[in-house]
């Protein structure tokens, strides 16, 4: 199973800023391992962030992300403890969704 | 932990068979030279530009992802006793204490009658408080680009708990001051096909390589530098990797055969590196190039 | 699993049907959730299949369109991206890398009170121009800033 995302959500005056740790391989499917085969495509494909139960971003990846990929987005409206839910779901079909809180 | 200090000596051993052959030929230039720059503190434009992003991302480091995985790891009931190194392993603090354990590593362990880093004592406690063999942990000790060990996500959570703490080996413990003392030795050692000694490259203030500037270790300021990118997760591969797999991978870059996981003398070289960079606060966990 | 899944479906309340199906385990939350892979704009092999795929085929170049990016990178496999969007009405920005094989990187749609902003960090191949495209009242608007991609030294 996927590893757990590191989601941080901080309010900086009404501004809240939200940083999602994802823990994946993103490959290409263009890299050759040290043996010189092709590594198999599989990176993250789609993205979203839902925050008080509603879509605030929603977002599409290729395999030119990096390795273990960092997001960083902003948003107005959000509370103190509101949930932030995010969820990833990558080329193989594997999916991973982790929340945390607004701090 | 017999084998480990035997693998010690055996390194040691390798290493000294190593020099014997050395002097013999003034090898053909090495590929990655370390050619001096033009003044030690003079900063050019690439390394600028570098650093306006450093703080970008030290501050999202996928490391976080590591020590997650190892503060789950520190807490469960593993290993054939099924003991949670929480519950056993003391790391100098106190048994389960990890807050500034890793800034006051090596030290002297009395149980283990050793000097060990971080990572040497985790695998200590994994091996003889939970039951883990040793040549288990040692046949495959760092990350690659498929796995990452245990220890590596273990040391990688201690590690984060001395984020912001000064550097404190306790070099006035006679057997701490012996490692500090041999781990220099080793540090000055010049041996090997392109007759390399880690100071070589990091003896001595303004070297680089490419466009990377290589700290001076035998300074705190530069010591400092070189401990607080590890435990470190490396851009180049997205792998997190250990100090222990630094001091290795610098033998491997002299040429030299590497030493043995989590013997005496990595530790002794850490104890040296970390032990210059006394009183200096730690940063680590790092991402590195 | 079982909190993750209260919460998706608390988040769906407004639609009985759909919290039904996901209950019944007749659709997967994050399938049902999340917008379908743009294949082609993402498996375009030049920029200009790219921003079509995107729907963007001529965007205007914009200075309200802002792309922070090093003039060196580091590492090529780790380069920080942050673009932020002060073009009233933006719902959408979109990072491409002109030399990649595939040049888009990644496209993000705000709604609910998001700021037109996204920072992420990207592969890149070599040096290369790296494109924003911001998606504003129906209109696409465009910024660029070349990146060099350096050759490192050793361990770190």
């Amino acid at each position: 199973m996927a590893d757990p995302m590191k989601i941080r959500a901080q309010l900086k005056g009404d501004v809240a800023e939200i940083r999602v740790l994802m823990s994946h391989a993103m490959e290409t499917g263009q890299r050759k391992d040290a043996a010189g085969a092709t590594v198999p495509a599989h990176f993250i494909q789609s993205m979203t962030i839902d925050v008080g139960g509603k879509r605030v971003v929603d977002g599409q990846v290729g395999g030119s992300v990096s390795r273990n990929p960092v997001f960083g987005f902003k948003m107005k409206g959000a509370k103190a403890g509101d949930k932030v839910v995010v969820s990833w779901i990558d080329n193989k079909g594997e999916k991973r969704t982790d929340e945390a809180a607004v701090a | 932990m017999k084998q480990n200090i035997i693998g010690a000596l055996c390194a040691l051993a390798v290493m000294g068979g190593a020099s014997a052959q050395s002097p013999k030929k003034p090898v053909a230039k090495p590929s990655t030279k370390a050619a001096a720059a033009p003044a030690a503190e003079e900063k050019d434009a690439a390394t600028l530009e570098f650093e306006k992003f450093r703080a970008e991302m030290e501050e999202s480091n996928p490391a976080e992802l590591f020590e997650m995985k190892g503060q789950e790891q520190w807490k469960a009931k593993r290993g054939p006793k099924n003991v949670s190194l929480a519950e056993s392993c003391d790391l100098g603090q106190g048994v389960g204490k990890v807050e500034g354990a890793y800034v006051k590593m090596p030290r002297y362990f009395a149980d283990a009658d050793a000097v060990m880093d971080a990572e040497r004592r985790i695998v200590w406690c994994m091996v003889e408080k939970q039951g883990f063999k040793f040549d288990d942990i040692a046949k495959q000790p760092f990350a690659n680009e498929t796995f990452t060990p245990d220890i590596t996500n273990l040391v990688t959570y201690v590690a984060t708990h001395s984020r912001n703490m000064k550097i404190a080996v306790p070099l006035d413990d006679p057997k701490v001051r012996d490692a500090y003392e041999v781990g220099k030795e080793i540090a000055a050692y010049r041996a090997g096909p392109y007759d390399f000694s880690c100071n070589t490259c990091h003896g001595t203030d303004g070297k680089r390589i490419r466009m990377q500037n290589l700290p001076n270790l035998s300074t705190p300021a530069g010591a400092i530098k070189g401990v607080q990118g590890w435990p470190g997760y490396r851009m180049t591969g997205g792998v997190m990797l250990t100090h222990q797999w630094r001091m290795g991978d610098c033998f491997r870059q002299q040429r030299f055969p590497q030493p043995k996981y989590a013997s005496d003398a990595v530790a002794y070289l850490l104890t040296y590196m970390i032990g210059t960079a006394n009183g200096q606060v730690y940063k680590g966990p790092g991402i590195k190039r | 699993m079982n909190t993750t899944r209260r919460t998706v479906l608390k988040g769906a309340t407004a639609s009985g049907v759909l919290a039904g199906l996901i209950a019944a385990g007749a659709l997967r939350p994050t399938q049902v959730l999340a917008s379908e892979w743009n294949k082609a704009a993402f498996e375009a092999k030049d920029t200009a299949g790219a921003l079509k795929g995107i729907g963007a085929a001529a965007p205007a170049d914009s200075k309200d369109l802002v792309l922070k990016v090093p003039d060196i990178a580091e590492n090529g496999a780790v380069v920080p991206v942050d673009v932020v969007s002060n073009i009233p009405k933006t719902t959408s920005i979109a990072i491409l890398v002109e030399k990649n094989p595939s040049p888009l990187c990644a496209q993000f749609e705000f709604s609910n009170g998001a700021l037109p902003e996204a920072s992420a960090r990207i592969k890149m191949g070599q040096t290369s121009m790296v494109k924003a495209v911001a998606k504003a009242d129906g209109k696409f608007y465009t910024a660029q800033k070349e990146v060099k991609v350096t050759v490192g030294g050793c361990g770190g």
